[in-house]
């Protein structure tokens, strides 16, 4: 008899905390966003596509055309080109293509670019209904950004 | 003469009109709060696209369950498949002729009306029994033979607390119930401790009843998603099972109008100020929302637990309350 009145007791206690807590979250403000109209900011060492980086001042990319990006993708989904520059001295990137379909996000590319050229982009957003339009042109991403 | 019928008939249709459109409403909207207090509880936005604030969801719910294509199952009973939303929603509008919304606002004043709220409360689980059994499902027969079992068990101690109530007010008016609760929230029967020292805790009881019968979550065994596929609905799409949602938050509605009246003093003011039927709304959506915010906190019972505490504890005490009255009424 004393067990049971306890454990009524015991029981309408743990019930009133229960409901404590979910009024108090009915205050609380939400966590969750409205998707389509807001999006979550990606944390810093988040590693959506390479993307390329230009330079603040002339809003040029970077890039060299080195190829050691090229060189050390191991799945060989980066394909670049430039020609010599109009001052003659070094090159200028043509054509950047990144075909997303065989990139596994390793960042070997990213490790082994010297200019800071080329770095993970924070773009999650990403659905395809051909397989042709995984592959990216990133300079025209690039242009576009800017 | 005639001129007092038309004016009977007028009213008749007016009450009418005026129930069914308050039986749409709280249907309708209840979900929205059902749905955006869930959300909220959770963390979440719920319903926001549809209008300001996602008011005008239950409009879009109610086309789009309108436009749904009512599936019949092999081997159904078709007319019994038909019959049973209508048996569970029927007998819930029907209680609503009594209910005491103001001083003057009911549709009829019955002498038995307490009575009648509960003669046909009982129906619901018949419905849903019928709907189970008709649907010719393993799952729906299942959660239509726990729904009996589970009314049958919290029945009784909502009677037996009933009863008590009314051997403290004298009449099963539910209008003179009410009369006699003015002047002050301490005239209230949940607060009547000189009558019956028990009164809050039978108001609890009354409540965990109220979830019980109307199958509310921790007791929704008629639906138990995620043990019996939709329980009792499962076969049913469209309007049909439209139908029941309809009438399970019509149900919560009046659980919640015959707690206010009984125990919170219908339409009376707490401080004897302005009362009216704002008040008995007021109290009302208060029980309403209590109902969904219980729903939010706590999961489901396990079935023997759900009988256990009908038979075990609920039973005996509401029992020894009507033992308690009895004995105040006799002593004081």
């Amino acid at each position: 008899m004393r067990n049971t009145i306890q454990e009524i007791i015991s029981g309408a206690y743990s019930l009133a905390v229960g409901m404590k807590i979910t009024i108090c979250n009915l205050f609380r403000p939400t966590v969750t966003l409205h998707y389509p109209h807001e999006s979550a900011t990606m944390p810093a060492r988040f590693r959506g596509h390479v993307e390329l980086a230009c330079d603040p001042e002339t809003g040029k990319p970077k890039c060299v055309v080195c190829m050691a990006c090229q060189r050390a993708c191991p799945s060989g989904c980066i394909s670049l080109d430039g020609q010599k520059s109009e001052s003659g001295k070094g090159k200028v990137l043509t054509a950047y293509s990144l075909d997303f379909s065989l990139c596994s996000l390793c960042g070997l590319c990213v490790e082994s670019c010297k200019f800071d050229a080329l770095r993970f982009s924070k773009q999650y957003n990403l659905a395809f209904t051909r397989r042709e339009e995984c592959t990216f042109n990133l300079l025209e991403r690039a242009q576009v950004k800017k | 003469m005639r001129m007092e019928f038309v004016l009977e008939i007028a009213r008749v249709v007016l009450y009418v009109v005026g129930i069914l459109a308050f039986v749409g409403f709280n249907a309708s909207y209840l979900v929205l709060l059902e749905r955006k207090g869930s959300a909220r509880f959770q963390l979440r936005h719920g319903p926001t696209e549809v209008g300001p604030f996602g008011l005008i969801q239950p409009v879009a719910d109610a086309v789009k369950l309108l436009c749904k294509q009512i599936l019949i199952p092999k081997n159904v009973d078709v007319i019994l498949f038909f019959m049973a939303p209508i048996l569970v929603l029927l007998p819930a509008i029907l209680c609503m002729v009594t209910i005491p919304f103001g001083a003057t606002i009911a549709a009829r004043n019955f002498n038995l009306g307490l009575l009648m709220v509960f003669a046909f409360a009982a129906f619901n689980v018949f419905g849903i029994l019928i709907g189970g059994w008709a649907s010719h499902n393993k799952y729906a027969n299942l959660a239509a033979a726990r729904v009996v079992a589970q009314n049958i068990a919290y029945e009784i101690p909502t009677l037996l607390i009933v009863v008590a109530v009314v051997m403290v007010t004298g009449t099963f008016n539910l209008q003179e119930i009410v009369a006699q609760q003015a002047g002050g929230f301490w005239r209230w029967n949940i607060l009547r401790l000189d009558l019956n020292p028990l009164q809050p805790v039978a108001f609890l009881m009354y409540f965990i009843c109220l979830l019980a019968e109307t199958n509310r979550a921790p007791f929704d065994m008629v639906e138990a998603e995620s043990e019996l596929v939709a329980g009792a609905y499962t076969e049913y799409s469209g309007m049909t099972f439209g139908v029941f949602f309809m009438a399970e938050y019509t149900n919560i509605v009046l659980g919640c109008c015959v707690a206010t009246v009984l125990f919170l003093g219908g339409w009376q003011c707490p401080f004897g100020l302005v009362p009216g039927p704002h008040w008995f709304l007021l109290k009302m959506y208060a029980l309403c929302f209590t109902v969904i915010w219980v729903r939010w906190s706590f999961p489901r019972v396990q079935f023997y637990n759900l009988l256990n505490l009908s038979w075990k504890i609920l039973i005996p005490v509401s029992l020894a309350n009507i033992i308690l009255t009895a004995l105040m009424l006799k002593v004081f």
